[in-house]
C-alpha cells in the first residue's frame, strides 16, 4: 500500500507542476505588474510589501526564471505572508482548513447516505410512483443554487422557527466543554452541510438507482433469488455492495466542486472555514492569499482521490492494488 | 419529415420535457420582453422602498430596499443570465471540441500532452478558479464568460476525444484518407458530425451549470458591476433577509427554474439523440 501511495503521489507531480503553470499564466494576464496585482489594488500595501513580492516572484527576472521561482517556493510551501492577517498564507490555509474539512465530510456523508436511500428506494420501485417522485426531488435538489438554498434555510429554520444558529461554528456567547462543545459545533454545522449536501444527493441518487438497476440485472442476483434469499438481503448484501463503487469515484470526482460550493455555503453561514478564508481574499483583494488557497485545494483534490483509491479495496475485496 | 416525428416523439417522450419547453420559453420571453415591458434602468429607484409583493399592484413582486422595481431586476437578470450561459457554454464547447478532437484524431503524444493539461484543469476546483481568473481580470460580462468556459471545457474535451477515437479507425475515415482528404478536413466535415449527439446534450446542460455559476459569482459581489443579474439581486436582498426575505426568494426561484428546465431539456435531448443510453 505504501508504494502505491508513492507512486500515485508521483504520478500527481506533473499534474501540480501543470496547475503551478496554469496559476502562472492567469497571474500573468492581469493587467499591471504582478507585484500589484497581487497585493490588491486597495492602497494598503505598503512599499516594503511590494518589494517582498517582487524578490518572492523575482519579478526583475525573465518569465522563466520567474515561473521556477513560482514552483520551487510553492513546493516548499511557502506561499508568501499576508499583510492583512499578519501571519504566512500557509499557517492561514492550515488553521482554516480543518473547518472546511468538517465541512466536507459532514456534507459529503450526509449526500451520500441519503443519496444511497433515495436511489435504493428508487431502484427497488422502478417505474412506480415512488420512482418518479425520487427522481423530480433529486433534479429539485440539482437545480437549487447552493447559496440560495442556505438563505432560505437561515429564513425558514434560524429566523421564523428559531430551532439553529444563523451562522458561525461555536456559540460566541457561551463556552462550551466536552460534549457540549461537541454538541454546539454540530447544531452550527447542521443547516451549512445540508445546504451544501444537496446538489451531491441529486447525483448520488441518480447514479444509485442507474447502477442499482444494472447489479439488479446480474446473474449473482440471479442465483441469489434461487437459493431462496429474501429480497431485502438480496438489496443489501448482494445489490448495493456492487453497486456502491460508481458511487465512491464520483464522490472522488466531485470533491474540487465541493470546496467551490464551501466558498459559497462558508460565505453565507459565516463558517470559519478555507472557502470564508477565499471569500475575504477576495474582499480585502489580497490575491496572494487568494493564489495560495487555489493552490491549496488543488492539491487537496489530489490527496482525496489517492484516498478513494485506497477505499476501493475495503468495499470491493476484487480490486488490487497496482504496485 | 419522418427523423423529425420521431425525434420529436423521442424528444417529448417524458412529461417533463415539454413542460421545461414550455419553462424555457418562458425565461427566454421573459428576457426579450424585458426592454419593452421595463424600459426604465433596473437600478433605477422608482417607487417606495421595501413593499411586499402584491402590496402595491404597480410593482407586482415588490420592491427593494432602496425602491428599485424587483420584477424589472428579475426581467433583466433573465437577459444576463441566459447571454451568459450561451456565450460560456458557446465559447466551452469550441475550446472543448477543438482540443478533443485533436487529442483523440492524432493521438501518441499530442493526445498525451492535451490530457495532461486536461487533467489539470479537471484537479483544480473549478468554482475557486473562476474566482481567481474573474479578480485578477476584474469583472465585466467577458471576464465572467471566459472563466467559466476556462472550468467547463474539460467535460466536452474528454467526450469528443472518446468519440474520435471510436470512429479514427472506422471505414468511412479510412476512407476519406484513400481518397487523400487531409486531416482537419476529415475532422471537420466528416467526423465532427458524427460526435455532435452527445455534445448536444452536453451543451444543454452546460448553459444551466453556466448560469449557476454566473449568480454565483454575482452573489459573491463578482458580477459585472453594470449589469444586474439574478445573483446581484440575491447578494443585496440578504441584508434584508431576516424581513423582507421575498428580495431573495424571488430571484433564487428564477434561477431554479431556469436550471431545471435547462437540464430537462438535455435529458429530452439524451432520449432523442442517444437511444441507447435511454433510461440511464
Amino acid at each position: 500500500m505504501g508504494r502505491f501511495v508513492l507512486r500515485r503521489l508521483a504520478q500527481a507531480v506533473p499534474t501540480v507542476l501543470l496547475i503551478l503553470v496554469i496559476n502562472f499564466t492567469v497571474l500573468h494576464a492581469a493587467p499591471g505588474d504582478a507585484a500589484d496585482v497581487l497585493a490588491g489594488e486597495a492602497g494598503s500595501a505598503t512599499p516594503e510589501y511590494l518589494a517582498a513580492l517582487r524578490e518572492r516572484y523575482g519579478l526583475d527576472q525573465p518569465l522563466p526564471v520567474q515561473l521556477g521561482r513560482y514552483v520551487l517556493n510553492t513546493l516548499r510551501f511557502d506561499l508568501g505572508f499576508s499583510p492583512r492577517y499578519g501571519v504566512p498564507v500557509a499557517a492561514l490555509i492550515l488553521g482554516r482548513l480543518p473547518a472546511t474539512l468538517l465541512l466536507m465530510a459532514a456534507s459529503l456523508t450526509l449526500a451520500f447516505v441519503v443519496g444511497v436511500a433515495l436511489g435504493v428506494t428508487a431502484a427497488r420501485n422502478v417505474g412506480r410512483p415512488m420512482d418518479g417522485m425520487i427522481s423530480v426531488l433529486a433534479l429539485l435538489c440539482y437545480a437549487t443554487p447552493t447559496f440560495w438554498i442556505g438563505l432560505m434555510m437561515i429564513v425558514l429554520f434560524g429566523v421564523r422557527l428559531q430551532w439553529l444558529p444563523t451562522g458561525g461554528m461555536t456559540d460566541l456567547s457561551a463556552t462550551h466543554a466536552g460534549l457540549a462543545a461537541v454538541w454546539d459545533v454540530a447544531r452550527h454545522a447542521v443547516m451549512p452541510a445540508a445546504a451544501l449536501s444537496l446538489f451531491y444527493v441529486a447525483i448520488a441518487t441518480r447514479l444509485m438507482r442507474a447502477s442499482m438497476l444494472e447489479a439488479y440485472g446480474a446473474d449473482w442476483v440471479r442465483t441469489a433469488r434461487a437459493k431462496g434469499l429474501g429480497e431485502g438481503r438480496i438489496a443489501t448484501r448482494h445489490v448495493l455492495r456492487n453497486a456502491l463503487l460508481p458511487i465512491v469515484t464520483v464522490t472522488g470526482l466531485q470533491v474540487g466542486s465541493v470546496l467551490g460550493g464551501a466558498v459559497l455555503v462558508e460565505t453565507v453561514f459565516a463558517w470559519p472555514g478555507l472557502g470564508r478564508l477565499a471569500y475575504e481574499a477576495v474582499f480585502q483583494r489580497d490575491f496572494n492569499l487568494l493564489m495560495g488557497i487555489l493552490v491549496a485545494s488543488s492539491l487537496l483534490v489530489i490527496i482525496v482521490n489517492i484516498a478513494v483509491d485506497l477505499l476501493y479495496t475495503v468495499i470491493d475485496p476484487r480490486i488490487e492494488l497496482p504496485t | 419529415m419522418r427523423s423529425v416525428r420521431l425525434f420529436l416523439r423521442a424528444f417529448l417522450g417524458r412529461w417533463t420535457t415539454p413542460l421545461s419547453v414550455l419553462l424555457l420559453l418562458a425565461v427566454v420571453g421573459m428576457a426579450a420582453t424585458a426592454p419593452l415591458l421595463f424600459p426604465e434602468d433596473p437600478w433605477s429607484m422608482v417607487t417606495m422602498p421595501l413593499q411586499w409583493p402584491g402590496e402595491n399592484p404597480e410593482y407586482p413582486l415588490g420592491s427593494d430596499a432602496l425602491g428599485r422595481d424587483l420584477a424589472a431586476g428579475v426581467f433583466h437578470g433573465a437577459r444576463v443570465s441566459l447571454l451568459i450561459g450561451l456565450a460560456a457554454t458557446a465559447a466551452s464547447a469550441g475550446l472543448g471540441i477543438a482540443v478533443g478532437a485533436l487529442a483523440g484524431y492524432y493521438g501518441g503524444w499530442v493526445d498525451d500532452v492535451l490530457m495532461r493539461v486536461t487533467e489539470a484543469f479537471q484537479t483544480i476546483p473549478p468554482f475557486i478558479f473562476t474566482i481567481v481568473v474573474v479578480t485578477l481580470l476584474v469583472p465585466s460580462v467577458p471576464v465572467v464568460v471566459l472563466a467559466i468556459a476556462l472550468v467547463s471545457w474539460p467535460t466536452v474535451a474528454r467526450l469528443v476525444r472518446a468519440e474520435f477515437l471510436a470512429l479514427r479507425d472506422r471505414d468511412f475515415v479510412q476512407s476519406c484518407h484513400a481518397i487523400g482528404m487531409g486531416g482537419p478536413r476529415i475532422m471537420v466535415t466528416q467526423m465532427l458530425p458524427n460526435t455532435l449527439a452527445p455534445v448536444i446534450v452536453t451543451t444543454s446542460i452546460g448553459v444551466a451549470t453556466a448560469i449557476l455559476t454566473e449568480s454565483s459569482l454575482a452573489f459573491l459581489g463578482l458580477g459585472d458591476p453594470n449589469v444586474m443579474s439574478w445573483g446581484t439581486i440575491i447578494a443585496s436582498g440578504r441584508e434584508m433577509l431576516r424581513t423582507n426575505w421575498y428580495l431573495t426568494a424571488i430571484p433564487g426561484v428564477a434561477i431554479l427554474v431556469t436550471v431545471l428546465a435547462l437540464n430537462l431539456i438535455g435529458e429530452g435531448l439524451n432520449d432523442a439523440l442517444n437511444p441507447r443510453l435511454r433510461n440511464r
